[in-house]
């Protein structure tokens, strides 16, 4: 009959009505994602390179200074266009804002703006005189320079000072005096520091997951309780709980006094080796269960198999099982790397002087110092640098190869 | 097969929850319209039996005002202080939040639109980076009672007590604490044996969050007269000197951040001499009858601050609960129950006795004439301007 459908366009469409209710299916946790997940972290992303306080607050200025190429002086429109903007700013209440954003490019701008912001009114020409009057700073290019940078829509000034740089009024990059460069050290110190905890969890965690898994069934649930027991634990409680242990007059430091004498006792906490050693031990259960979990897939007769055929244990162990075993441990090993990169509470806790990481440096920008711009610059570049990690770590495993279970 | 119907129920129990929080967040706004009819229903005058419209405490006093505060004894102080008796007058309820500070929620807040908090006490360098940033609402310090005996409030606070978006309630005290039991022979007694480990030997405590007070009794250790501080610190060769001064402890200093930490940091012999906040080191010593003394020689005083946030639907209650809890008997009565210094010059003599342990307050307070001879208020707004680089080179240096 003329209105039957055929075979090919029924399965054309059972199939397109299969993949609607998949969709379907995984529609919340999508929408999920885009809400909780994209949308914040893009958002805070935009905020690294897209600050437009100054070009909304000041906008005469910032058209004059748009002309001028940041060599010797400005031009003299652009003294009169900041005596308007200043003055309105200063009207309206928003001048704070402007005086906040620009200290953040050079030091002592923020009262500079906000005392000729209140004499802006009474300017007469020449204004370049007038503003001088106000504050000598004004004759130095290097202050309209942190004006022109700052007024433009799109800045790379974030990531500048994130990379330890500061920017000369024409647009060149120069280092921060050696006493300021900090994010640099800092970014070093975390990667080292996740790459070391990564592999003193593997050391660890292999063996470890090595014995559970080849335990009898009764005594293996018991030891795995006793991993995921402090798993979930609170974070903080584990934290405080080293911190304890630890402390010059703590239970480790009292063993080592009562064993080798008072001036034995070690610093052991408040510096690198604690947020190392605490560290450690929180991520370890990450290690620890994807690596049991693909041990136990492991048939044994292969590694029985290897034997029969005239392999010694250890060749049994390093060619067949251990291969075998390293799509779980190398799924691990990432789950490690990448949590302690954004490590932040355990460090602040434990870190000391010393064992500050850049998450560190993040929150405080975050909270203390509300220079949000500089603190996303500094998580973008974490997370370009995670990214690139993660190529690498791609073509050295195979990521296709990674199993967590 | 056990396994698999774990994982299964594993996954389930993750979609559901999952779903969960996205409807939450989805009924967010719907959430909104639902406070507004509570609001509403709350403000809604009811009829009574006899059908005439009754006036219960919610009527008169409405919405709740929401004060943040830090917690701890000290939110316990203005709530006995300030937060009962403003009920008792006018009837309207406050809800007490805690905090930890800065102006990050604020921002937040303010910017997306959605002011949940009314008052807010917070230092006075975060109120006035607020202030200028239009997080906070404009104070007219003519509305503030003026002292008893009529002095107008502006000249009844201490210097800079009053700023535009905020005003003081109570000054605290950065100061050096010490274990008396551990200093038995030789007992320190001036700002700059702190910086002196071979006299005073043991580890110290310093504040580790910012360079803020640290380079301050560096310089005062080192000999720089107090009002001349800051002009020292605005050159580069007074930042030098200030860091050489750290450099000389640098090794013997374990840094606390939380200002819990210090009194326990001295109770656990982890050092032996630590700056603090004045009032942890007074209930380690009033509460908790520990063996510490205080070095009020070199302090540095700082102000705390109320502001109200910008957009609060609840702003005339707020200017009210401000007005009320900066007048001179409430910062007064404060003082029973903490060791802070009330702003206001009329309040200082009125200040008591421990509400608790009946112990004399006057001797504890960091602004009373004895303590204060050798103190200096910090400069916020010098702070404000140099705080970039400065946190930056604190940062290094800490690191190295």
């Amino acid at each position: 009959m003329g209105g039957q459908i055929s075979l090919a366009e029924q399965y054309r469409r059972s199939g397109k009505r299969a993949r609607r209710t998949t969709f379907m299916l995984v529609l919340p946790l999508l929408a999920f994602l885009v809400v909780s997940f994209v949308l914040p972290i893009g958002s805070m992303l935009m905020r690294s390179f897209d600050d437009s306080t100054v070009a909304d607050i000041l906008p005469r200025t910032a058209a004059a200074l748009r002309s001028w190429d940041g060599k010797g002086r400005p031009p003299f429109s652009a003294y009169s266009a900041l005596a308007d903007d200043l003055s309105r700013a200063n009207r309206t209440g928003q001048i704070g804002k402007v005086a906040t954003r620009m200290n953040f490019e050079r030091a002592g701008m923020r009262s500079l703006i906000i005392k000729t912001a209140r004499e802006a009114r009474g300017f007469v020409p020449p204004y370049a005189q007038a503003f001088n009057q106000v504050d000598l700073q004004w004759s130095d290019p290097e202050v309209w320079g942190a004006l022109r940078h700052a007024s433009a829509v799109a800045t790379s000034g974030y990531y500048v000072s994130a990379l330890d740089q500061t920017r000369k009024a024409d647009g060149t990059w120069v280092p921060k005096p050696e006493e300021e460069q900090i994010y640099l050290t800092l970014f070093a110190r975390t990667l080292v520091v996740a790459a070391g905890v990564t592999a003193l969890c593997f050391l660890l965690g292999y063996p470890l997951a090595y014995y559970i898994a080849h335990l009898d069934e009764r005594r293996r649930n018991l030891v795995l309780i006793l991993v995921l027991l402090p798993f979930w634990t609170s974070l903080l409680v584990r934290t405080t709980a080293w911190i304890a242990l630890l402390q010059t007059n703590g239970v480790v430091n009292d063993v080592i006094a009562s064993v080798a004498g008072e001036e034995a006792r070690m610093a052991l906490i408040h510096n690198m080796t604690g947020t190392i050693i605490a560290m450690t031990h929180i991520l370890l259960p990450f290690m620890v269960l994807p690596t049991y979990s693909v041990m136990l897939s492991v048939p044994p007769a292969l590694k029985r198999a290897a034997v029969s055929l005239g392999a010694p244990p250890w060749t049994a162990f390093w060619r067949v099982y251990f291969p075998m075993t390293l799509p779980g441990a190398a799924a691990g090993g990432l789950l490690v790397f990448i949590l302690a990169l954004g490590y932040y509470i355990t460090p602040a806790l434990v870190g000391g002087r010393t064992g500050q990481l850049i998450s560190n440096m993040i929150e405080f920008h975050m909270k203390t110092s509300l220079n949000w711009g500089l603190a996303a610059a500094l998580g973008g570049l974490l997370l370009a640098a995670v990214l690139v990690l993660y190529v690498f770590y791609a073509r050295l495993v195979g990521m296709n190869r990674l199993r967590l279970g | 097969m056990g396994r698999t119907t774990t994982i299964i129920i594993a996954a389930a129990a993750a979609v559901v929850i999952l779903a969960g929080v996205l409807l939450y967040m989805l009924g967010r706004g719907g959430e909104k319209a639902v406070n507004q009819l509570d609001a509403e229903l709350t403000d809604m005058q009811l009829p009574d039996a006899n059908g005439t419209a009754a006036a219960p405490a919610g009527a008169a006093g409405g919405k709740p005002l929401v004060v943040v505060s830090w917690g701890g004894a000290y939110t316990k102080s203005q709530v006995e202080a300030y937060h009962k008796p403003f009920e008792a007058k006018t009837g309207t309820k406050i809800n007490s939040v805690d905090y930890n500070g800065g102006v990050a929620e604020i921002k937040a807040q303010v910017e997306a639109g959605n002011v949940t908090w009314d008052v807010v006490d917070m230092e006075i360098a975060d109120a006035q980076r607020a202030c200028d940033e239009g997080l906070l609402e404009k104070i007219d310090a003519g509305m503030l009672p003026a002292a008893p005996d009529g002095t107008p409030a502006i000249q009844d606070f201490v210097a800079n007590g009053i700023t535009p978006c905020a005003v003081t309630t109570i000054l605290f005290s950065h100061i050096v604490a010490f274990d008396t039991t551990k200093f038995e022979a030789k007992v320190p007694s001036k700002l700059a044996d702190f910086f002196d480990v071979k006299n005073f030997p043991g580890k110290r405590g310093m504040r580790k969050t910012s360079p803020k007070i640290n380079l301050e009794l560096a310089l005062r250790a080192d000999g720089v007269p107090g009002d001349k501080v800051y002009e020292v610190l605005g050159t580069k060769e007074g930042v030098d000197r200030a860091f050489r001064k750290l450099d000389t402890i640098k090794d013997h200093v374990i840094w606390w951040e939380a200002g819990a930490q210090p009194p326990q940091l001295l109770a656990d012999g982890e050092v032996t001499m630590t700056t603090a906040y004045n009032g942890r080191i007074f209930d380690a010593m009033v509460m908790e009858n520990k063996p510490f003394k205080i070095i009020w020689d070199g302090q540095l005083l700082e102000l705390d601050v109320l502001g109200i946030v910008k957009g609060t639907k609840n702003l005339d209650k707020a200017m009210q609960f401000v007005a009320f809890a900066t007048d001179t008997q409430r910062l007064a009565d404060q003082a029973k129950w903490i060791a802070y210094g009330p702003a206001r010059k009329s309040s200082l003599p009125l200040v008591g006795q421990h509400a608790e342990k009946g112990v004399d307050m006057k001797p504890h307070m960091p602004n009373s004439p004895e303590n204060a001879a050798n103190a200096i208020q910090i400069d916020f707004l010098w702070w404000a301007d140099r705080q970039e680089e400065l946190n930056q080179r604190w940062a290094a240096w800490l690191a190295k």
